[in-house]
């Protein structure tokens, strides 16, 4: 083994911590301002602690602003997203690698070929589709084009051919069907993929902002980034303190997640990145 | 993954896996067919809808639906205000493509590096990227960049026009950007550093190697995988680039920050002419499609030239 410390390692923690306070500085700030009073949030030169430390403006923020009902429509639309993303691509990645039909082939081609379809540029006919299905203001018309992720198909796909038949094979001798030994089987199986590929899918939906921005106009039905910007983009005078209490709470669930569920975002993050390779 | 997978112990493997492919074959399309609903319904038919909107006249209100065949692309071939969307588009991607990937290289270089609080690194250099755009955007617009009382102006005593001035918008808008998503490519790149085999570096060791030495001729060139893939998702990535900037200069000043998806949004969704706004938007795809297909010639290329 080597030494356990050295001059070297030394250096590189001195420039990793200076790094580190830089990165987290931003962060820090809206933090610090959240907790001044707010007539001393513009106040120059920058103090980082206020004259006093408060919560007012958090208790406002949570009192009067569409937050928490934007938070729980962000929670609901992305867990549905997720949990419906998944299941269904499991299915479809399941059935590709291990059953046989007619025109499989040609289905995995188009499936594939989607995975080029950036949804960024599909934003006005999804629009028009959904004034045509009536689903704009819904939950639906948030949740309904997500799940449409070819990506995650293509990632579980390739998982269930590396996964050896044999694992199967015993359920089949005993009588399973191939949905229980789909659902009894081979999920519980995958759960390191599941897991890494549904926190890949919430995070992705959670911040997600162009879509949910544009079919909902309903304070009622918006996501957490949506009514946020809407707030920050219709404010006379602002309330620094206020804004970044919002901003704070609004960052807060994933940063927490993210503490939580380290490794697996960690492998996720490589997992489905690495998928294109 | 595959590790979580106990080792196979049947004897004839490609027997049972035949068996197991080829049973049951009745239900296969029952397994797609509820992804494939959705697939076909939210993205196979907009694609095919905003190929025929873009060759079309209709408005946001879905009237005036002629078909007018190429000339909205015709009109957006002529349009400087398309082209300079474009430009910046491009301008963003390479500004913002090279220090994503440099910097998450050498963080993770940095990280992997250090035998302290690992999940504190993590933490700091991945931390933003768990943010929405929204929260980025308004934190920077409202708290980091203002002229005084800003957090970098104000902690430097500097005057800096970050986000009002044409010459300066579209660096601080990268720099934002830099800021909060370099730490994908950061996660990337550890992972791929971790799964290095140590022999190569036990072995370079016994040769005298120095730490420049492995880093140059082991480290760097294994990357090489993992480098080409960060690049090309980056490219896709910046080239989609719209929230931060919509949300932070509006596309201004001057149209100095303005990207194509905006400028199609803004066609579309303001200016209520949705089938010149699908043109603007398959221009981009065009690019998009290129650009994917040229990367995968080349993992190809590679890919045969390394077996």
């Amino acid at each position: 083994m080597t030494k356990r410390f050295s001059i070297s390692q030394l250096i590189l923690l001195v420039v990793a911590l200076a790094l580190a306070i830089l990165w987290l500085a931003p962060i820090a700030w809206a933090v610090a301002t959240s907790l001044k009073p707010e007539s001393e949030t513009t106040k120059i030169p920058l103090e980082w602690i206020g004259s006093e430390i408060t919560l007012d403006s958090y208790q406002l923020v949570l009192g009067t602003g569409g937050i928490v009902k934007w938070a729980i429509n962000s929670t609901i639309t992305a867990v549905i997203t997720t949990f419906l993303t998944v299941l269904l691509s499991a299915m479809a990645a399941y059935g590709f690698a291990r059953t046989q039909f007619r025109g499989q082939r040609a289905l995995l081609a188009i499936i594939l070929a989607g995975i080029m379809v950036p949804p960024q540029v599909l934003i006005a006919p999804l629009f028009a589709e959904m004034v045509a299905l009536g689903l704009v203001d819904t939950w639906w018309a948030i949740i309904l084009p997500q799940v449409a992720a070819p990506l995650i198909v293509y990632v579980l796909y390739k998982f269930f051919q590396d996964v050896p038949p044999e694992l199967e094979q015993a359920a089949f001798v005993d009588g399973a069907g191939r949905w229980r030994v789909f659902f009894t089987i081979v999920l519980p199986l995958s759960r390191p993929v599941l897991a890494a590929v549904s926190i890949f899918t919430f995070i992705t939906t959670w911040n997600n902002f162009l879509w949910p921005f544009l079919v909902s106009t309903d304070p009622n039905t918006m996501t957490l980034p949506v009514g946020l910007a809407n707030v920050v983009q219709g404010t006379f005078g602002l309330r620094y303190a206020q804004i970044m209490a919002s901003v704070v709470l609004a960052g807060l669930p994933l940063l927490v997640v993210f503490v939580l569920f380290q490794r697996q975002i960690v492998r996720g993050v490589a997992h489905t990145g690495l998928a294109g390779q | 993954m595959t590790t979580t997978v106990a080792a196979p112990a049947a004897a004839t493997p490609a027997a049972t896996e035949a068996k197991v492919r080829r049973g049951w074959t009745q239900h296969g399309l029952l397994f797609v067919a509820p992804f494939l609903v959705i697939y076909v319904v939210f993205l196979v038919w907009p694609t095919i809808l905003g190929l025929r909107m873009s060759m079309s006249s209709v408005n946001i209100a879905g009237t005036n639906d002629n078909m007018v065949g190429f000339d909205n692309y015709a009109e957006a071939f002529a349009d400087p205000r398309m082209w300079r969307s474009l430009w910046n588009t491009v301008v963003f991607t390479v500004l913002s493509t090279v220090p994503l990937v440099l910097l998450g290289l050498g963080f993770a270089l940095l990280v992997h590096h250090l035998r302290f609080v690992q999940w504190l690194w993590r933490l700091s250099f991945f931390g933003p990227f768990l943010l929405p755009s929204a929260v980025v955007s308004i934190l920077w617009l409202q708290m980091i960049y203002p002229p005084d009382y800003g957090l970098i102006n104000g902690t430097l005593g500097t005057d800096f026009t970050w986000l009002t001035d044409p010459s300066t918008a579209m660096f601080s808008v990268v720099l934002t950007t830099v800021w909060w998503t370099v730490g994908f490519n950061f996660l990337l790149y550890l992972a791929a550093l971790q799964s290095i085999p140590q022999h190569l570096y036990e072995a370079a060791a016994i040769d005298g190697a120095s730490a420049w030495d492995k880093l140059r001729s082991i480290t760097l060139p294994l990357l090489g995988r993992t480098t080409a893939l960060i690049v090309v998702l980056q490219l896709l990535a910046s080239l989609k680039v719209f929230d931060q900037i919509y949300l932070m200069t509006g596309g201004g000043p001057e149209d100095s920050t303005r990207p194509i998806i905006e400028y199609a949004y803004d066609m579309g969704f303001t200016g209520y002419r949705i089938g010149y706004a699908s043109a603007v938007s398959y221009i981009l795809f065009a690019i998009i499609v290129i650009v994917s297909l040229a990367q995968l010639r080349l993992f190809r290329k590679r890919a045969e030239g390394s077996s």
